[in-house]
């Protein structure tokens, strides 16, 4: 298992379109991907379970992954937050 | 063939097919099942096809209005393949053995209630999102057929109750002819909408939607306010020789394009253009325009899931501006509430909108949203000849607070070295009666005023524009509403300002005597009426008109000062 921590800058945080492509991009790998925000956990592949975290900014979040693919999925997600402009 | 009468909301005639705009019927019992695997698999099915469908819908949504409209599609796709929400459903038939349409019902209705109760304003959007798909998945299990309006590809006239702003955003402007609604009025926004696509409008029919079955043929007669169902073939020869003959009086006016609009007796009058998107300006130039009277910003702010960032707004108000080539450009800031709403700022249902939280109401409380507005207006100052309007306003310590915002952000502007123009006029727009009355206060204030009519006549009138049992009350020529009219437009002329109009009146063949006559100074108004105006008051005596005005005031009735306008105008 890997895991990464992340702080949300958007100013409206994780909001639907965004959102929407971490959930595309969390679906492409068969690793188990979970976000976590104040003590809950979510499936990231999930664009409600996502949606109902309710991320504003400077949200501290948590990306895990398990699996086969585990670090590719983690760099992957890293690389499209900061494409998104929506973390560092 | 038959007939139906509505309201005449967008002038020109057109004939072609219509297309229902309407939601089907997705009723259903709850039933138990047997074979819940073949169940399932039933599920599966509805599942997939509405994916393709919502695919093909996604791609053509792309071509046609572009990726920002097509992205409500692809929210949609993900919540379909949502496997937090799909394996709850299948569960579901499983375990409790229920038909299908039970079991999404629901587990949607879970979701939809969880979203709705977050205190965040993107939620509302996101329940909005799975009853949109539910219901699409439910119309596939039902074997019924949703209505996907922007998948249509043939010329079509819009059968519909009502359009809503999130309707007329998605429908294709190459396609959509006309449309024909049971309900609104000429202020209703289909009717709007109509006019500023420039396709005829019928509102207002009561039972087309009962009447009218899909690919009927059609005739919509904007000018008369008349809808023909399948005519027969002497009546569509007819038609199509009064669209010609429609077209032809179009092109006589167009030959005014580039006329100054000047009385009879030589009095200058501005004839300026209500717009809602940068793509209106090709109208008011097409028409003449002499200005934009009114640029709606609301529709920065509709048919998408966030707030326009100041960036977006910048571009968008610099290219009216730039567009214009300095003339001058009224933009309204936010007018938000009332009929109009954003799902995403999850504002609470109010009993009565028009009277409650919208407008300059809202931005001042939200100073986040206006402020961002301001800043890209005040940065856009230097592209052309702006003007801020601020709406809604009740009293002249809500104008004080918003003009000293504006103050406050252009300062900040100016302190960090940003370019701000340094003759910006800021005005109100007069809608509250209080307003009108005080007139003369707030002209010591403000650099102009523009009279909102619609909402002017529904406060004054204590009439709901949205009630169409109430709809004899908005009588825009009611001696009260002139009276009020004529009350603004003194007290700015005392203080050297300077009174515009943006309601429907404005560009109205009867109250544009009237309004002429109490010296209304600039009128806005759809850009397809303003040739037309323009010709009218060529042949207007300004003099005879004052006196006409005069008259008017001192009246009892609309019906008489209706009358009395005819009796003039017809005389000449």
């Amino acid at each position: 298992m890997v895991e990464k921590k992340f702080t949300i800058i958007d100013k409206v945080g994780l909001h639907a379109r965004p959102a929407s492509a971490l959930v595309q991009v969390a679906g492409q790998f068969t690793s188990d991907v979970q976000l976590e925000y104040n003590g809950k956990s979510v499936n990231l592949k999930s664009i409600m379970g996502v949606m109902s975290l309710g991320v504003g900014q400077d949200a501290e979040i948590t990306i895990r992954t398990e699996g086969d693919d585990e670090q590719e999925a983690l760099d992957k997600l890293e690389e499209t937050l900061n494409k998104e402009g929506l973390a560092e | 063939m038959s007939m139906l009468h509505g309201i005449a909301a967008s002038s020109g005639i057109v004939l072609a097919k219509a297309y229902r705009l309407i939601e089907p019927d997705l009723s259903f019992e709850k039933r138990q099942v047997e074979d819940t695997e073949k169940e399932i698999e039933r599920f599966q099915r509805a599942l997939a096809i509405s994916k393709d469908e919502l695919e093909a819908i996604r791609e053509k949504a792309k071509v046609d209005l572009g990726e920002d409209k097509a992205a409500i599609f692809e929210a949609h796709l993900l919540v379909l393949s949502d496997p937090e929400l799909i394996s709850p459903i299948e569960e579901k038939v499983k375990t409790e053995q229920v038909n299908a349409e039970q079991a999404l019902k629901e587990t949607a209705d879970m979701f939809i209630t969880m979203f709705e109760q977050m205190d965040n304003d993107y939620m509302k959007e996101r329940a909005a999102d799975i009853r949109d798909v539910t219901k699409r998945v439910l119309a596939h299990l039902l074997g019924v057929q949703m209505v996907n309006p922007s998948m249509i590809s043939e010329e079509v006239i819009i059968v519909a109750e009502d359009l809503t702003p999130s309707d007329t955003a998605q429908l294709n402007r190459e396609f959509v002819k006309g449309f024909i609604t049971d309900i609104g009025g000429r202020t209703s926004h289909s009717a709007i909408m109509a006019r500023s696509m420039e396709i005829p409008a019928v509102v207002g029919t009561k039972t087309v939607t009962e009447e009218v079955q899909d690919g009927d043929f059609l005739i919509v007669d904007g000018l008369k306010g008349e809808v023909h169902i399948n005519p027969t073939d002497e009546k569509i020869a007819f038609y199509k020789e009064e669209q010609i003959r429609y077209e032809e009086q179009k092109a006589e006016w167009a030959k005014l394009v580039n006329e100054k609009t000047v009385t009879a007796d030589g009095e200058h009058v501005e004839l300026a253009a209500n717009i809602g998107t940068p793509d209106d300006l090709t109208g008011v130039k097409n028409n003449g325009g002499e200005a934009v009277g009114l640029y709606r910003t609301e529709f920065l702010y509709m048919g998408r899931d966030q707030l326009p960032t100041e960036e977006e707004q910048f571009e968008a108000y610099k290219a009216v501006l730039e567009g214009m080539d300095g003339k001058a450009v009224v933009v309204r800031t936010l007018d938000i509430g009332g009929d109009k709403e954003l799902p995403y700022l999850d504002l609470p249902n109010e009993m009565n909108p028009f009277l409650g939280f919208r407008a300059i109401r809202l931005c001042l409380e939200e100073q986040d949203i206006f402020r961002v507005q301001l800043r890209a207006l005040l940065r856009a100052s230097v592209y052309g000849n702006l003007k801020i309007m601020f709406p809604m306003i009740a009293t002249l310590a809500e104008f004080r607070r918003a003009k000293a915002i504006l103050e406050q952000e252009k300062e900040l502007l100016v302190s960090a070295g940003t370019a701000v123009s340094d003759d910006i006029e800021v005005g109100i727009m007069v809608e509250i009666p209080s307003t009108a009355v005080l007139a003369d206060q707030f002209a010591k204030e403000v650099d102009f005023f523009s009279i909102g009519t619609n909402d002017l006549i529904q406060y004054t009138m204590a009439a709901d524009r949205m009630n169409e049992q109430v709809s004899y009350l908005y009588q825009p020529y009611n001696p009260a509403i002139l009276r009020l009219v004529k009350m603004v437009i003194d007290a700015s002329h005392r203080e050297g300002k300077w009174t515009g109009m943006c309601g429907e009146m404005a560009g109205d063949e009867l109250a544009i005597p009237l309004l002429l006559g109490l010296g209304l100074d600039e009128f806005s108004m759809s850009a397809t009426s303003i040739l037309q105006a323009r010709s009218q008051i060529r042949g207007l005596s300004k003099q005879d008109m004052v006196e006409l005005a005069e008259k008017a005031l001192e009246m009892g009735t609309a019906e008489e000062v209706v009358a009395e306008v005819k009796r003039v105008t017809e005389a000449k």
